[in-house]
Formats: C-alpha cells, sequence, structure tokens
C-alpha cells in the first residue's frame, strides 16, 4: 500500500485525539516489536500491535478504521507491561477503540443484538465489560 | 677466541615437548662444535628459567646464547635483555625457532619434529658463531612538531604538545583555523554553538606562545625520518593587508572572477577578492583566493583590484617558501561530504542540500542569516525530508562503509530546523540510528518526542521535481509501506570522505591509505594514532569519519604519544642493519632501486653506496640485490645465511 505523509496527517487530529485519550506520546515508541512478540491474541489480529502504533505514528487512520486489532485486544496489559520505553499500549488500544466507536458513530457490540441464549449463558460481568469496551 | 656457545631448550610445557623430544635434542647438541653448554627446562622464560640462563653465563663464560624456544616476536627481547644485564653483548643471542617452526605443524611426528628442531639449533649456532657484538645506534631528535590541518583535531593535538613546552607550527590550507566545525551550526549533544566551540579552541591556539600558525601553507616537500624530518612549506602570501584594509568593498566590486564560495558550499557565489571567515568566528576580513584570482589561474596580470584601493592595501607579493626541521608530523586534514551529484536519482535540484548546505542555512553567518529559506524561491519550507545513508552502506554503488556521523547530525539538523520553523514538519528516513556515544541515544529520543520528528525506516528511491514542490518516494519497511512525500525542501547525508587532495598527501608522506582514501592507522586496534611510518601520526576525521569528541580523543592520542617520544634525550635504532663494503661496491645502485625505506643512495663523487642507518630497517632487500655481495646485512650476511644452509643440506642431504 502507498500512503502519503504530510504535516496536516501525521500532526492531524486523529493522532492528537488518540495521544489525548491515551495519555501516551506515540512517538515514544520506537517500533521494537516487544509488544507483538507477546501479544496473547496477536494471532488473531490482522495488524500487529506494534504496527498499530506505527501507523498512528504516521497518521494512518483510515487503514486502522480497518483493523480487527483493537477489538481483538484482550486488555491483558501484557504489552504495557513489557514494553521497554514505558509506552501503555493497552491504553492507545482503548484509545483507538473510542476513537473509532464515537467517530464512526457506531457500537462493535450491539445489547439488542445479542442472542437470548448467548444472554442466557454468559456471566453478566462478561457482557458488562464487553458492552463498556465495545461500545459507544 | 673459541666461540663458547651455550644452548638452552624450553619445553613450552606440552608445546614443544610433546612433539620434540627434548632431553635427546639436548643430548645431541652437547658435543656440537662450539658448544660448551647445553640444558633444557620446562618454561626458559619464567623467572626459575631465566636464573638457568643467567647461572649458565656466568658459570660457564658464555660468548653467545642459542634460545631454542618459540618465535622471537615473543621472547628474543626478554633473553637479549637477560644477556644484557649479565655483560653478554645483547646482540650476540638468536632465537632457534622450534615450536612455530617446528613442534606445532610436526604435532604428532616426533622423529620429524625431533631431527628438525636438531637441525634449526645447529643452523642457528652457525649463526651465533659469526655475529658481531653490536650497540644501538643513537639518533638525534628535534623536538619541534609539524600538524598538517587546523581543524579541532589539529588544534587539540598543537595545544597539547605547546602546553607541554615543545614547539609546534599548524599548517592549515584555509585561510582561517578550525575545520569543518566553523561552517557548522550547533553541536549535537550539548547543542552548544559550533562557533563558541571553535572560538574557544582557535583563541587558546593564537594565544599560546608555543603555537606559530600558518594559515594558506601547504607542505610541498619532505626528506629524513621520525626525529629529523627536513620540511618544505609553501605559504601564499596575503595579498590584502588587513592593517590597510577598511572594508569599503571597493576592490569586490571590481574583481572579474565569480566562483561559488567554499565557505557556503557553493549556496552562493563570492568574487576572487571577497569577504571570509576572519581569524575567530564572527569576525570577517576580506581575503584574495589565490586559487580563483586570474593571475594565478590563468597567469593573466589583472590588477582591478589594486587599481580602485584608495588604502594602498593590495599587492601581490610571491609566495613564501619555508624550510624547517621536524621531529614528528601529525596528519590532520580532516574530511568532505561525498558529492551529491554522484547519487543521480537524487536529482540535481536546488532544493536538494548535503548536510554541509543546511548548516550553512542554518548558521547566523551563513548567506541566509540563520533563517531557513530553501534555495529555489527564498521560501520557508514547512515539509522537510532528511535522507540517511546517502552514498554510506552502498557497497554496490557507493561506498560500503558507515559514515558514523550522520545519524547524528541528521537529528540535531532536523531538530534545528523545528526549532526555526515550529509549524513545520520534519521527516528521516534512515536503515538505522546509530547512536553509539555517551548521551547520543538519549539526544535521538528527546530530539523525537519534542520536535515531532516523524522517522521513516527505509531508504528513499528516487527525489522528483514536481511543480514547486519535490516528490519524495520512500518507503517504511516496518509496516510494509510505501510512502510518498511532497517535500518542500531535502536534506542528504552525504558520505563522509577524505578532504580533497589526502591521497596525494599520503604519497608525499610516504603513509598507506585506506581503499577509500583515509589514512591507514599502524593497527586497528593498538596502534589507532600512528602510521607505518615512524614519527607520523593521525588525529581526527583523515583517519576515518568520527564526530567532535572522537578527533579530539584521537588527538589527545597523538599528542601523548609525540610527548613520550620527546621524552627521551635522543632515539635509539636497532643496530641489525645494512653496511657497505666500499672496497668492493661498484655503485651500481640496485640496492638503491630496492630499498623500500629510501635508506640506501649512491654517492654521487665517490660512487659507493652509502645506507642511513637511521632509516635501514634490517630488511635484508639490498643484500639481495648486490651483484658483489658488497652490502650486507649486520648479523645476517651471506657467510652466515651460507653457513645455516651447509646445516640443513647436510642433514637433509637429497643424496647422501
Ligand atoms: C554536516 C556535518 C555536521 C556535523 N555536526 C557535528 C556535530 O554536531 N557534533 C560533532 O561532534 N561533530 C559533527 N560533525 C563532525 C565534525 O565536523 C568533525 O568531527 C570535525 O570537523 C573533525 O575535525 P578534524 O580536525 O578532524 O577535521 P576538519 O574539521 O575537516 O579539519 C581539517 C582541516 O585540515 C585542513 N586541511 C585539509 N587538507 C590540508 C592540507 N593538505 N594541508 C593543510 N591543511 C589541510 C582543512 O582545511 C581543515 O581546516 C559534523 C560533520 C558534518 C559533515
Ligand atoms: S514494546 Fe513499546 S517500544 Fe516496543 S514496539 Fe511495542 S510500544 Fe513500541
Ligand atoms: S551514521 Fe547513520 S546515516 Fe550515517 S552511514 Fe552510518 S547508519 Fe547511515
Amino acid at each position: 500500500m502507498k500512503i502519503r505523509l504530510s504535516r496536516e496527517r501525521v500532526r492531524g487530529d486523529f493522532v492528537k485525539k488518540v495521544e489525548m485519550i491515551s495519555g501516551q506520546d506515540l512517538l515514544q515508541c520506537y517500533q521494537c516489536g516487544k509488544c507483538s512478540a507477546g501479544c496473547p491474541a496477536a494471532f488473531e489480529m490482522d495488524i500487529l500491535p506494534s504496527h498499530v502504533i506505527r501507523l498512528a505514528q504516521m497518521g494512518q487512520e483510515e487503514e486502522l478504521a480497518q483493523a480487527n486489532s483493537y477489538w481483538i485486544c484482550f486488555s491483558c496489559q501484557t504489552c504495557t507491561v513489557r514494553c521497554p520505553r514505558g509506552v501503555d499500549i493497552a491504553k492507545i488500544m482503548e484509545a483507538l477503540r473510542l476513537v473509532t466507536l464515537r467517530q464512526k458513530n457506531r457500537n462493535k457490540v450491539e445489547a439488542t443484538g445479542l442472542p437470548p441464549e448467548l444472554l442466557a449463558e454468559l456471566p453478566q460481568i462478561a457482557i458488562v465489560s464487553s458492552l463498556r469496551k465495545l461500545s459507544g | 677466541m673459541k666461540p663458547r656457545i651455550g644452548v638452552f631448550v624450553c619445553h613450552c610445557g606440552l608445546n614443544i615437548a610433546a612433539s620434540v623430544e627434548v632431553s635427546e635434542v639436548v643430548k645431541a647438541i652437547k658435543d656440537y662444535p662450539g658448544v660448551v653448554h647445553a640444558q633444557d627446562y620446562i618454561y626458559m622464560c619464567s623467572d626459575p628459567g631465566q636464573n638457568l640462563v643467567r647461572k649458565a653465563i656466568r658459570e660457564h663464560n658464555l660468548t653467545g646464547l642459542v634460545m631454542s624456544n618459540c618465535s622471537p616476536s615473543l621472547h628474543e627481547r626478554t633473553f637479549r635483555n637477560l644477556a644484557k644485564s649479565e655483560g653478554l653483548n645483547p646482540y650476540l643471542v638468536e632465537v632457534a625457532n622450534i615450536r612455530e617452526y617446528c613442534s606445532w605443524p610436526h604435532q604428532g611426528d616426533k622423529e620429524t619434529a625431533t631431527k628438525k628442531a636438531l637441525t634449526i639449533i645447529k643452523a642457528t649456532i652457525e649463526r651465533v658463531k659469526r655475529n658481531q657484538a653490536l650497540t644501538p645506534l643513537v639518533v638525534p631528535l628535534q623536538k619541534r612538531v609539524l600538524v598538517l590541518g587546523g581543524g579541532v583535531a589539529g588544534m587539540q593535538t598543537a595545544l597539547d604538545i605547546a602546553e607541554g613546552g615543545y614547539p609546534v607550527t599548524i599548517l592549515e590550507k584555509q585561510a582561517y583555523l578550525g575545520g569543518r566545525v566553523r561552517q557548522l551550526d550547533h553541536t549535537f549533544v550539548t547543542m552548544e554553538k559550533a562557533k563558541d566551540l571553535a572560538g574557544e579552541m582557535i583563541d587558546r591556539t593564537l594565544a599560546q606562545p608555543n603555537i606559530e600558525v600558518l594559515t594558506t601553507a601547504q607542505i610541498e616537500g619532505i626528506s629524513g625520518y621520525v626525529g629529523n624530518f627536513e620540511v618544505q612549506i609553501r605559504r601564499q602570501s596575503d595579498w590584502v593587508d588587513p592593517e590597510k584594509c577598511n572594508g569599503c568593498e571597493a576592490c569586490i566590486k571590481a574583481c572579474p572572477v565569480e566562483v561559488p564560495s567554499t565557505f557556503d558550499r557553493g549556496l552562493v557565489m563570492r568574487k576572487a577578492i571577497d569577504w571570509t571567515p576572519g581569524a575567530r568566528p564572527g569576525e570577517k576580513r576580506v581575503f584574495l583566493d589565490h586559487q580563483a584570482c586570474v593571475r594565478v589561474t590563468r597567469q593573466e596580470s589583472c590588477t582591478a583590484c589594486q587599481e580602485v584601493c584608495d588604502q594602498g592595501a593590495i599587492t601581490y607579493p610571491e609566495d613564501e617558501q619555508i624550510t624547517q626541521m621536524y621531529g614528528a608530523i601529525v596528519v590532520a586534514t580532516g574530511h568532505d561530504l561525498y558529492r551529491k551529484s554522484a547519487l543521480t536519482e537524487y536529482a540535481t535540484d536546488p532544493d536538494v542540500l548535503d548536510a554541509l548546505q543546511f548548516e550553512r542555512l542554518l548558521s547566523e553567518d551563513g548567506p541566509t542569516g540563520g533563517k531557513v529559506l530553501r534555495p529555489s524561491d527564498g521560501k520557508e519550507p514547512k515539509e522537510v525530508v532528511f535522507v540517511q545513508c546517502a552514498g554510506s552502506r552502498d557497497p554496490d554503488k557507493h561506498f560500503p562503509y558507515c559514515s558514523k556521523i550522520c545519524c547524528m547530525y541528521t537529528c540535531k539538523e532536523a531538530r534545528r530546523y523545528k526549532e526555526k520553523v515550529p509549524d513545520g514538519q520534519a521527516y528521516v528516513f534512515f536503515i538505522d540510528v546509530r547512536s553509539t556515544g555517551k548521551g547520543y541515544e538519549e539526544f535521538v529520543k528527546e530530539s523525537v518526542q519534542k520536535e515531532r520528528l516523524l522517522y521513516l525506516k527505509g531508504k528513499v528511491s528516487k527525489i522528483a521535481r514536481q511543480g514547486d514542490k519535490l516528490l519524495v518516494l520512500g518507503g517504511d519497511t516496518i509496516t510494509g509501506h510505501r510512502v510518498e512525500i511532497e517535500a518542500d525542501l531535502v536534506v542528504l547525508a552525504m558520505a563522509t570522505v577524505p578532504s580533497p587532495g589526502a591521497k596525494e598527501l599520503a604519497r608525499l608522506l610516504n603513509v598507506n591509505t585506506d581503499p577509500y582514501g583515509f589514512i591507514q592507522e599502524a593497527h586497528p586496534k593498538l596502534a589507532p594514532v600512528e602510521t607505518l611510518t615512524a614519527g607520523i601520526y593521525l588525529a581526527g576525521t583523515s583517519q576515518a569519519p568520527k564526530d567532535i569528541p572522537h578527533a579530539i580523543y584521537q588527538a589527545s592520542g597523538a599528542a601523548s604519544k609525540i610527548l613520550s617520544l620527546f621524552s627521551r634525550k635522543e632515539l635509539i635504532h636497532e643496530p641489525l642493519v645494512a653496511h657497505v663494503d666500499t672496497e668492493i661496491c661498484a655503485g651500481c645502485g640496485y640496492c638503491h632501486d630496492n630499498c623500500a625505506y629510501q635508506a640506501v643512495s649512491v654517492d654521487p663523487i665517490l660512487k659507493k653506496a652509502v645506507v642511513n642507518e637511521a632509516l635501514c630497517e634490517g630488511c635484508g632487500a639490498c643484500a639481495t640485490a648486490c651483484p658483489s655481495g658488497a652490502i650486507q646485512v649486520k648479523n645476517l650476511d651471506s657467510k652466515q645465511v651460507f653457513d645455516m644452509i651447509s646445516v640443513v643440506t647436510k642433514d637433509y642431504a637429497l643424496r647422501p
């Protein structure tokens, strides 16, 4: 894929918002890949956690909007604990979820869309946390 | 006097003894003609081993020693010093190498190894029989140093030596001291102004009474050797008298010649007579550049400047020729950047600059007064792309080496750009960021975050003009995306190369260069400030790319080597040199043609070869070339060589 970089893009609203919500400086990351190497959910992600950060550094909003990575993220914080530069990647994942949910004005999980059988089986706490995490 | 030789056979633990039957060797050699004592020991170089040798010298009144052990490069000196302390001339001691030449290559074959060891020892006995007692040569030492190049490295060496009390001459090609640092804006990682850094050093150099500074001067010829170099210097005379010049600029307007300014790296033009950096940073003076003036380039008799000068400041005196003796020389001739035009894919566009040109744009004394304005239209660039490794680490087309300093100065330049243009964006294309000095990694991290520098991993493939933008085609190999940037200005971190003329200078000084023209050090680890030519030292970027701190380390290293050389009263040289029998010499000069050290010449009147013992390394090339055997190396003359060969041919006769 070809991307065009400009100062509007790399210092644009998207980057600012992700940094503001997560409280993280995206340029703190030097792309060592340790987060991706240890992520227990990475095998299911289409874009690795470190690449998610990289795309965010470059302001690649559209490509990130298509990614499944931050939806799959368990928020287990393995990456955050291990990052040598002290980047809280889990918070960045959370920020990306929020930006996507709010900006695209859509929920990843619709409470009303859940089948009753599933609702009957799932523990309540799991349902609540899932809705907190995956809906706007 | 009949020879009384002692033979000492070392076991070297099992290194020798496992392959050579040492006791048999001792038994066999005991009665060899000339030998009065033979003995073996497990480690002859150990204290008890050496004591055995000492005792034997005294008890048997030995006149020569054959030390049968490891290579002479290890312990020849040990045993020669031992002999000396026992009153035996050290040059009557020779090593029979029965380890590297015998026990090691013949491991597991005791019969062969033992026989060979015996032959090597016998041959060495024959050699020692004809050895002469020699005394080391004493060579006078001129305690004066010549430093070539007045950059930070040259100045540091000069200051250290001058503060040690010895006179130093700095020869600087340009009209001012300071070298490249004069062209820089700020310096990583302290972000100290280059002007202040260079200025402080220049002030100290000019104020140091033991330092003589010769600007617009170069070396023209050299002869001699360590301690005694005779050097011819040519100094361009100053055609503008600074005392009389009032800076009215009439001459500048009158001068018909325009050339690109070397100080501003071609960003602006200058007249042959024009403003030039003065002695100290911040100062400037009117200076007539001989290399640009038609009086020199075309031998014309133009006097346009002289005619308009109402102060009578301009005259055209001849160059000055100086001859001076020096004991040591330091090469500190510095570096340059590879020419941009070699990277054709990056276009020859006025808005594609090399890193030094960008330093000039950043500098307050530069052509834009320190404002970042692009050359094509004078606009402030908002999107600036920096390209690292431009020509470096490119073994296929340019240079295989890493230029070492560009990662750091690129980061610094990008940071300075953002300080000057806060609403701009800087991008840095890199393949690695090598930030290996003290505080360097921290500097890069801080700069990236503070100035929002976007580092992109990948080499730029093409830069093309598109209207008033430069289209930069690069990539981000981390995510595997191709990247396009419409840039206003591109800065190339061109490979670091030696300063112009370095190869010619090396040839003149008889020192080696590496394949790229940097001066070759004597040993990359153990002798990094020396060349293979005794008395010639190295400092700074003339040897390899390096930043200011590393240039200073090396400069002080070279200075301390010279101070240690000068701490002696005179120089001592090995007496194992060539010697001419003038009765036989016919003056043919073959010896002269074969000497790699220019140590033999033929006296034009006497027609006899003459050896300069201080230069002779005793290699013997002359002796093998001499048709009459008139020139011989002391303690390895042809009689000794033939005696040794006789031993070998007797022991290993093809037809018994
Ligand atoms: C773009 C750029 C930015 C840099 N930024 C930094 C930085 O921020 N921090 C840092 O630490 N380093 C920096 N460096 C590196 C720094 O410039 C060098 O480390 C330093 O200049 C080395 O000093 P030197 O004396 O060895 O050589 P030079 O500075 O090259 O000086 C050599 C001198 O020898 C003279 N000379 C050459 N040939 C002859 C001859 N035949 N006879 C007489 N004189 C001769 C030259 O005119 C020159 O004055 C930078 C380099 C570049 C290219
Ligand atoms: S571990 Fe930290 S520094 Fe390394 S890639 Fe992940 S976020 Fe970046
Ligand atoms: S110092 Fe950095 S930019 Fe320069 S050649 Fe080495 S890796 Fe490339």
